[in-house]
């Protein structure tokens, strides 16, 4: 059996972990057993090896060669690395990143912490929409006065943006 | 402020109190940041490196926390000095080995410290004395907080801060605590909760992080996860789990003084001796021998007062603090060795023997009450 890391030299420690009753498994060469600093297989989280290698296993799956417009970042460099080129690589890789987050990670939704700016944004947008919606439902039942009141409220909304 | 001034003083972290500190060192937390659209340091040229580096070392030397504060180029240190401040856990071994495009800044308390152009854009942390995972969150939060309003962020509403490796994304937080569990390693139960706490998804490491050996007892518990839970939550998950290995170390304390008491005693008398007579000692068989001692002192055998001078042996006596410590640019590990049994030796003498008879009396009156039952 090959070495899951160097793909070159004869595996010879074999790491079986359960996360979360899912069964991991690492199968590692002499040399790069050593290297991940597997002396010890009990003080050792095999997911911090595992992220490397599955997360490159998964991004293989997305069809076709993907390359980041903004960075230009590749499927082979993120093979290479186990990490990405930019924020916007994200977006890119997202079919692949998806199962590879899922394994990764207690959920794959973001619940926690949002930056000020971006939650107020969110706001109004939502606020926007809500507005929008309305207005087209006043213009459409020819009620023109509300029409213009909810006019008005959303160029406030929109003036608040650019400021 | 000046390298000396900072290494002068002793991180807040080790001279301070906090609760739980007999068993529970320090709690940390680090956040990871990155600025929009702009190649993570790992996939950017040394231009674009320098360019963000400026952008974000302004902001952050503008922050209210940093108004005292030693900020610095990586470049414009030696490799002593990184080493200095990867022993007191301000930066990272993986930040020691960055050069031109990096950058560190540090609250003159030592309490925060932000790496700049590490494996992502921002790395900051915060770090406190004992089990306090909260305070130390809330402070990393506020200086988060605060550099919104200067940087842009990547920020997903869907995969939350977006980080340069996959498995930090979402919160972009690593808690910790650093936990010195002799009873636990003693009475041969460490694995056991090792691998316990693996399952269910926190990561328990060395002194100084990934893949690194656990040495003087030392160990490192930290989140794995952290996308789809709050700061909160994941907080909340690592304080239980933190409590609980604390009621195991106690009661391993506990059984040990118990019943194997005479093994007990050996191997705080045995450090005594060694600590106070060794002419050459390595940084390894020290921190082990200093964990027993610090554990002595837990357990009354040597006075309360000898705790902050003990504590600080583990930090002086790691190699780069030595060598800065004796103002060496070189020195043979061999050297370093002597200094160190040296250092050890005029700390001991204010160290009186160990009081066993105070030990042997709380065995006592716990076997007495153990015979009534």
């Amino acid at each position: 059996m090959q070495c899951d890391v160097c793909h070159s030299k004869e595996a010879t420690v074999f790491l079986t972990q359960i996360v979360e009753g899912k069964m991991q498994k690492v199968n590692l060469c002499e040399s790069c057993s050593k290297e991940k600093g597997v002396n010890d297989p009990t003080g050792f989280a095999l997911a911090d090896l595992l992220m490397g290698l599955g997360a490159a296993q998964d991004i293989e799956k997305s069809p076709g060669t993907l390359k980041c417009t903004v960075c230009g970042f590749t499927q082979a460099d993120f093979k290479k690395t186990g990490r990405l080129g930019c924020s916007s690589c994200y977006g890119v890789f997202a079919e692949g990143l998806r199962g590879m987050l899922r394994n990764m990670h207690k959920g794959t939704t973001h619940t926690g912490k949002t930056p000020a700016g971006f939650e107020k944004l969110r706001q109004h947008g939502e606020a926007m929409r809500s507005l929008q919606k309305n207005l087209d439902q006043a213009v459409a039942a020819e009620e023109y006065e509300r029409a213009a009141d909810l006019r008005d409220k959303i160029r406030q909304i929109e003036a608040e943006l650019r400021a | 402020m000046k390298f000396s001034r900072i290494i002068a003083n002793s991180g807040e972290w080790l001279s301070g109190d906090g609760p739980h500190r007999q068993i529970v060192v320090s709690s940390r937390v680090r956040l990871a940041r990155n600025l929009r659209e702009k190649p993570f340091p790992g996939w950017s040229k040394k231009a674009e490196r320098i360019e963000v580096m400026r952008l974000v070392k302004d902001a952050v030397e503008h922050l209210p926390e940093m108004a005292e504060s030693y900020s610095e180029n990586l470049e414009a240190l030696s490799p002593l000095e990184k080493q200095v401040l990867v022993e007191r856990h301000l930066i990272s071994r993986e930040h020691a080995a960055k050069g031109v495009g990096s950058a560190v800044v540090m609250n003159e308390p030592q309490t925060l410290s932000v790496m700049i152009n590490e494996e992502d854009h921002l790395r900051m942390q915060s770090i406190c004395c004992g089990l306090q995972l909260e305070k130390v969150f809330s402070m990393i939060n506020r200086v988060d907080s605060e550099l919104e309003g200067m940087l842009e962020f990547a920020f997903d509403p869907e995969l939350g801060y977006l980080t340069a490796c996959p498995t930090n994304v979402g919160t972009g937080m690593r808690a910790s605590a650093m936990l010195h569990l002799p009873g636990l390693v003693m009475s041969d139960q460490i694995n056991k909760i090792v691998n316990s706490v693996n399952k269910i998804g926190l990561a328990v490491r060395g002194l100084h992080g990934e893949g690194t050996e656990a040495m003087g007892n030392l160990f490192q518990v930290s989140n794995q996860t952290t996308l789809g839970e709050t700061e909160d939550e994941i907080i909340g998950r690592l304080n239980r789990v933190i409590e609980q290995i604390l009621e195991h170390e106690k009661n391993a304390r506990a059984l040990l003084a118990q019943r194997k008491s005479v093994t007990l005693y050996d191997q705080i008398g045995r450090a005594y001796g060694v600590l106070s007579n060794a002419y050459s000692m390595s940084s390894k068989e020290a921190l082990n021998l200093l964990s027993v001692i610090k554990l002595g002192v837990d357990l009354e055998v040597f006075p309360e007062s000898r705790r902050f001078p003990i504590d600080e042996l583990f930090i002086e006596t790691q190699p780069a603090h030595l060598q800065k410590g004796a103002q060496a640019q070189k020195m043979s590990a061999d050297e370093r060795d002597t200094l160190r049994a040296a250092i050890i030796r005029a700390k001991l003498k204010q160290v009186p023997e160990p009081d066993i008879a105070r030990l042997q009396a709380d065995a006592n009156e716990n076997g007495e009450e153990k015979n009534d039952e």
